[in-house]
């Protein structure tokens, strides 16, 4: 057992954090209020290495750990759910799901401009009725001979408009069930792709996310990820690596609530001291430092298993779980600690609070996490 | 042209300070080492200008006077883009013993410009760089807040009272440096990180040196008052307090 961090992984934590509170700050009420896309954040993360930060060099990843993941998504999320998120879905998702299922090929053309920040991928699963339910897809893929042609409309995509690649999940062969759905890799710019409007959204209100209407677009079949069928199981492996991402977004966004309720009380005075020498709001910060600390322990020993090749689902559902449920809290806790000025966006807890609750929402809601742990446990499939 | 940076390893600026009983001593226990911040923005522009002019600028070497815990803080200037590093292997009793550690190591090298932030945040003594020119007995150029090479020469600009000054200087050169040689420091890529590891470190005995000074006694600042009063006719102080002071924004 050790909790040190590397050298190396403690200077990715220090970049992470010099970044967003250097840089990332600045304008990110802005960009909250008036949903703007942080496209000059992303270039400078790209550069930095944090958008492909996972994937091997061989592919011009930075061939980080997942560790190091998680420690990079927490500091950024401390101040910016919007960017780690998009940095979130191009690791975890597209990243990962094109290196560990792509083709060689597949990896030359796709993985590379994607690991390098270039380009930013999608991940196309839910649609208006398949949700939770992800194996009721609409969506369809149907076989002709050398190219698929795909029909259907994709929801609640983030980076829906900006990317510019796309992984999409469709139906192949209906009668089959969640066995015939099959994942494509999709250029946004094929023709019979449209973008709707960019949704006006409670947080996370600068990352774009959008539906997807495909109308017959033609996809070649050398881009279909995996055996015929594998489409179902893709998703949910790569869902798999995906919550630990947002686990530790969840985490940052508690964390970094956490250290500006602890500036703050120690700043302001209420009835003659600082709210931290009143016990109750002191004991508030100890309970809600309590909870991030486990937030953060689930979130690294999912990260843990994953980068020494155990099994990470159980652990990263419990992880997705946690720290999302206790983002909501903490973040709750932050405004109540920052009083009225909580409530104003100046303070950015009322922020973090809106952006904590998407983490209960997507890539599995909280509950879907609870049934996966609970059929682990109970050996109900 | 040989670029070293002087580094020197400090607590996090944000670090809340205490003194061990006596208060002759900082209790560093928990704090967090930086590289400090004006040898950060002295080594982003030394980096800057190897990647403007890599013809001019062939190697950028960090130094610094430190044990063995200072190490990370050298591998994260390799990690932000030094070539290489040395760290002389003493501890930085004050600012004589400082200049008099660089300067012994230097004159094993061969370098062309010495940058030196102009204060380290952690005991702003205000002369290693001046001390360092002395003993190495070249020029130096003080409160420098802009860096070129023109004609394969450094040219800087320093403030004067109300106003700036240019000029040009041989080499080698002790350039004793402040803000506004770079404005944002560098944030290393995880390309850097990985490489930094690689890089040398080169580790080079002390002298045996005497401190000229003492400290006899530490005194926390009074507790600074929550309201910062601006003058009117200078608002447009205030988002730069706010940012930098208040770090609110
Ligand atoms: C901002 C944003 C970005 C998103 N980005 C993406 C993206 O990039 N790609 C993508 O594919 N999707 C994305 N999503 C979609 C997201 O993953 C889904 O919204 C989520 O999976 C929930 O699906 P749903 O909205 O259809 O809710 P539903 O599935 O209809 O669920 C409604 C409620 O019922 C509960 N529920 C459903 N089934 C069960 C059950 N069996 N037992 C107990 N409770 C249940 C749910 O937990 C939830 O509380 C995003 C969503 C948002 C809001």
């Amino acid at each position: 057992m050790n909790f040190e961090f590397t050298e190396e992984q403690l200077m990715i934590q220090q970049a992470a954090r010099d970044y967003a509170q250097r840089e990332l700050v600045l304008d990110v009420i802005e960009r909250d209020n008036n949903s703007i896309y942080p496209t000059k954040h992303v270039k400078a993360l790209a550069e930095l290495g944090f958008m492909g930060m996972m994937v091997s060099p061989e592919y011009d990843g930075a061939g980080m750990d997942t560790v190091s993941y998680v420690l990079a998504m927490e500091e950024l999320s401390k101040v910016d759910g919007s960017t780690s998120v998009i940095m979130s879905v191009n690791n975890s998702l597209v990243c990962y799901g094109i290196e560990t299922f792509g083709t060689e090929e597949q990896k030359q053309k796709y993985l590379r401009p994607l690991a390098r920040g270039e380009k930013i991928g999608a991940f196309l699963l839910s649609e208006p009725e398949a949700g939770s339910d992800a194996t009721s897809q609409k969506t369809t893929a149907e076989d002709k001979g050398d190219h698929y042609l795909v029909n259907g409309t994709k929801n609640w995509i983030t980076n829906g408009n900006t990317a510019s690649v796309y992984l999409v999940i469709a139906q192949t062969y209906p009668e089959k069930g969640h066995k015939g759905i099959n994942v494509l890799i999709v250029d946004r710019h094929s023709a019979g792709i449209s973008v709707g409007p960019h949704e006006d959204k409670m947080g996370m209100r600068s990352s774009d996310t959008h539906s997807v209407m495909f109308t017959d677009v033609i996809v070649p079949k050398e881009n279909r990820i995996g055996e015929d069928g594998f489409g179902f199981k893709f998703a949910m492996k790569t869902l798999e690596g995906g919550r630990i991402g947002i686990a530790s977004q969840a985490l940052g966004f508690a964390s970094g609530a956490l250290e500006r309720s602890i500036k703050y009380a120690q700043e302001r005075k209420a009835f003659g001291k600082e709210l931290a020498k009143h016990q109750s709001v002191a004991f508030k910060i100890a309970q809600m430092a309590i909870e991030v600390e486990n937030a953060r322990n689930l979130c690294l020993k999912a990260a843990w298993l994953k980068d020494q090749g155990k099994p990470y689902g159980y652990a990263s559902a419990m992880a997705k779980y946690y720290a999302a449920e206790i983002a909501m809290k903490v973040t709750t806790e932050a405004v109540q600690i920052h009083g009225g000025y909580g409530y104003v966006k100046e303070y950015h807890v009322e922020r973090l609070m809106r952006e904590a609750k998407l983490t209960q929402i997507y890539e599995g809601t909280s509950e879907i996490q609870l049934i996966v742990i609970s059929r682990e446990l109970l050996h109900v499939h | 042209m040989n670029i070293f940076v002087c580094i020197s390893n400090v607590p996090d600026t944000t670090t809340r300070i205490k003194f061990k009983p006596g208060n002759k001593e900082v209790d560093f226990t928990g704090v967090q080492w930086i590289i400090n911040p004006w040898d950060e923005l002295a080594l982003t522009r030394a980096i800057e200008l190897k990647e403007s002019n890599p013809a001019d600028v062939t190697k950028i070497t960090v130094i610094t006077v430190g044990k063995a815990d200072a190490e990370p803080t050298m591998r994260k200037a390799l990690a932000s883009g030094a070539d290489e590093a040395i760290r002389i292997d003493a501890a930085p009793e004050d600012a004589y013993t400082t200049a008099v550690q660089i300067a012994e190591a230097l004159k094993n090298e061969s370098f062309h410009l010495v940058l030196c932030g102009v204060e380290s945040s952690d005991y702003n003594s205000w002369s290693v760089g001046g001390m360092l020119a002395e003993l190495l007995d070249v020029p130096s150029v003080s409160a420098v807040s802009s860096l070129n090479i023109e004609n394969s020469k450094p040219v800087v600009t320093r403030e004067v009272d109300g106003g700036k000054q240019t000029l040009s200087t041989s080499t080698p050169a002790v350039l004793i440096v402040q803000k506004g040689i770079a404005i944002i420091p560098r944030i290393p890529s995880m390309r850097g990180i990985m490489t930094a590891r690689t890089k040398p470190l080169k580790v080079v005995q002390g002298v045996s040196t005497e401190p000229l000074t003492k400290i006899v006694d530490f005194q926390a600042p009074p507790q600074k008052s929550s309201c910062k009063m601006i003058d009117p006719e200078h608002l447009d102080e205030l988002p730069e307090l706010l940012h930098k002071e208040a770090r609110v924004i």
